[in-house]
């Protein structure tokens, strides 16, 4: 039977209530189906389901808070057996709810200073996830549920949750990644002629934005620097998708950041397609679980009448993020010559255990390459 | 239409594009994308929408020109006028 555990949607990710389940027992699913709502700090979250097979049983209630790695509902492979064995083993994972619902597990493992904690404030010890020897729950992991339940009884708004998630994931990176940083301008003249002239072209709403580009760029970087396009996990994991995540800022604070699968498959024109679609959803906090998860490296972009450069702090697991700074116009020396031109600071943050400052260096070169050369995308 | 309605449509269009914000508040001289912290991306959403609601199609070279609440009536007064110049037989 495959468990379908709460995923985490970022390491900032402690927890998820669960708000509908999209798919009932009996319900066969495949892969990329959405089986649940579940709101998160960054919103209310299709949940994607990578398994294929029937729902044997759902596990959470509605409503239900429960930590990341949570089971929330099995589903069962083999869906072509034979219907008498699936009832029997439907009604027996049925009984196994109930049981799980009424009194916790005898096999739980709690220290009895914790038991006395969670039973005085109500706290379901079925659900919990100990981090004690042979996975023993203990007061720690209880009071940490109980923190978590003062926060929400408090009634904070949304931007307050996404600020300290962020302040969680940003204290961490900080704490376990030593960031090296590299800089390079890039003239931006000749991508601002190529855009000009390509729009030029184009109806209105297919206009395609610097930020359109700038993704393309560091997307084919990636594939001939694949070293930065990855996680960290007990050590670096290099990942053959390229998966940008773009730093989307919320109007009331805070931000958020969307993956856009495959980067480096899509031209301009499908990726500013993307981003149409992207955005939107992302400020409305209406984005999916892959769309939260799979980020293999970050691009934040300032954007115009912005700062000049900006040097980022790494969003884990991921080993990388690109700085864009806005394009501004700036004395530029060139074969001996000095003009001004229109010049965009770029930044390398990398994580020093799965990089060096030459690949990082020579990442960048690249990417400047490709901004030199738009028609070369 | 009125200088008065082309004020009202641009002023319903940004309050779709930036909900938060309090377009009503802009002076004519304020700058549009500054004072309602309006992003590039918002900003070609908005020069869309101004397409679709008004029909005019302003080129990227021109957006220097529609920076203000008072240049962009403008821009658009002037813009309709030579439509209709286009269309009179």
């Amino acid at each position: 039977m495959i468990e379908f555990k709460m995923p985490s949607l970022g390491a900032d990710m402690e927890d998820g209530i669960l708000r509908q389940w999209r798919k009932k027992v009996g319900d066969v699913v495949k892969h990329g189906d959405i089986i649940a709502d579940v709101e998160t700090q960054k919103g209310l979250i299709e949940i994607e389901v990578f398994d294929e097979g029937k729902i044997e049983s759902l596990l959470i209630k509605k409503d239900q808070k429960v930590p990341v790695g949570t089971v929330m509902a099995l589903i069962n492979p083999q869906i072509n057996r034979q219907l008498t064995v699936l009832t029997k083993v439907k009604s027996n994972g049925e009984l196994k709810i109930k049981k799980a619902l009424a009194e916790p597990p005898k096999k739980v493992k709690i220290s009895p200073l914790a038991k006395q904690i969670a039973e005085d404030n109500k706290i379901d010890i079925s659900v919990l996830k100990g981090s004690g020897e042979d996975g023993a729950i203990t007061k720690a992991d209880v009071e940490s549920v109980l923190a978590n339940k003062e926060v929400t009884k408090e009634n904070i708004f949304q931007a307050n949750s996404i600020r300290q998630a962020i302040a969680a994931a940003m204290s961490k990176s900080n704490n376990e990644i030593p960031h090296y940083y590299l800089e390079c301008k890039v003239d931006m003249s000749f991508t601002l002629r190529w855009l000009k002239d390509t729009n030029g072209k184009r109806p209105l709403s297919e206009r395609i934005l610097p930020v359109a580009v700038i993704i393309k760029a560091v997307a084919k970087a990636l594939i001939e620097v694949p070293g930065l396009n990855g996680i960290w996990d007990k050590g670096f994991q290099q990942k053959k998708q390229i998966n940008i995540g773009l730093v989307v800022s919320l109007r009331e604070g805070g931000i958020i950041v969307p993956a856009i699968h495959d980067s480096d498959k899509k031209n301009e024109s499908q990726l500013m397609a993307e981003l149409n679609d992207l955005i939107p959803r992302a400020r409305a906090m209406k984005l999916r679980s892959s769309e939260l998860a799979d980020s293999t490296i970050t691009v934040t972009n300032l954007g115009d009448n912005s700062a000049e450069t900006v040097f980022g702090v790494i969003y884990p697991p991921q080993v990388a993020l690109i700085g864009i700074g806005s394009i501004h116009e700036e004395p530029f020396a060139e074969n001996g010559m000095l003009t001004v031109r229109p010049v965009m600071n770029i930044t390398l943050a990398a994580d020093h255990r799965a990089s060096d400052g030459h690949t990082g260096s020579k990442f960048l070169m690249i990417l400047k390459k490709y901004l030199l050369n738009p028609d070369k995308l | 239409m009125k200088e008065e309605d082309i004020k009202e449509t641009i002023l319903n269009l940004l309050k779709k594009i930036a909900p938060d914000s309090k377009p009503e508040m802009l002076r004519p001289e304020d700058d549009i994308r500054r004072t309602l912290d309006i992003d590039s991306f918002d900003f070609l959403q908005f020069i869309v929408a101004i397409d679709k609601a008004l029909g005019i199609n302003i080129p990227e070279e021109d957006y220097g020109k529609v920076s203000t609440l008072k240049s962009l009536i403008e821009y658009i007064n002037l813009e309709k006028v030579d439509i209709q110049d286009e269309e009179k037989p």
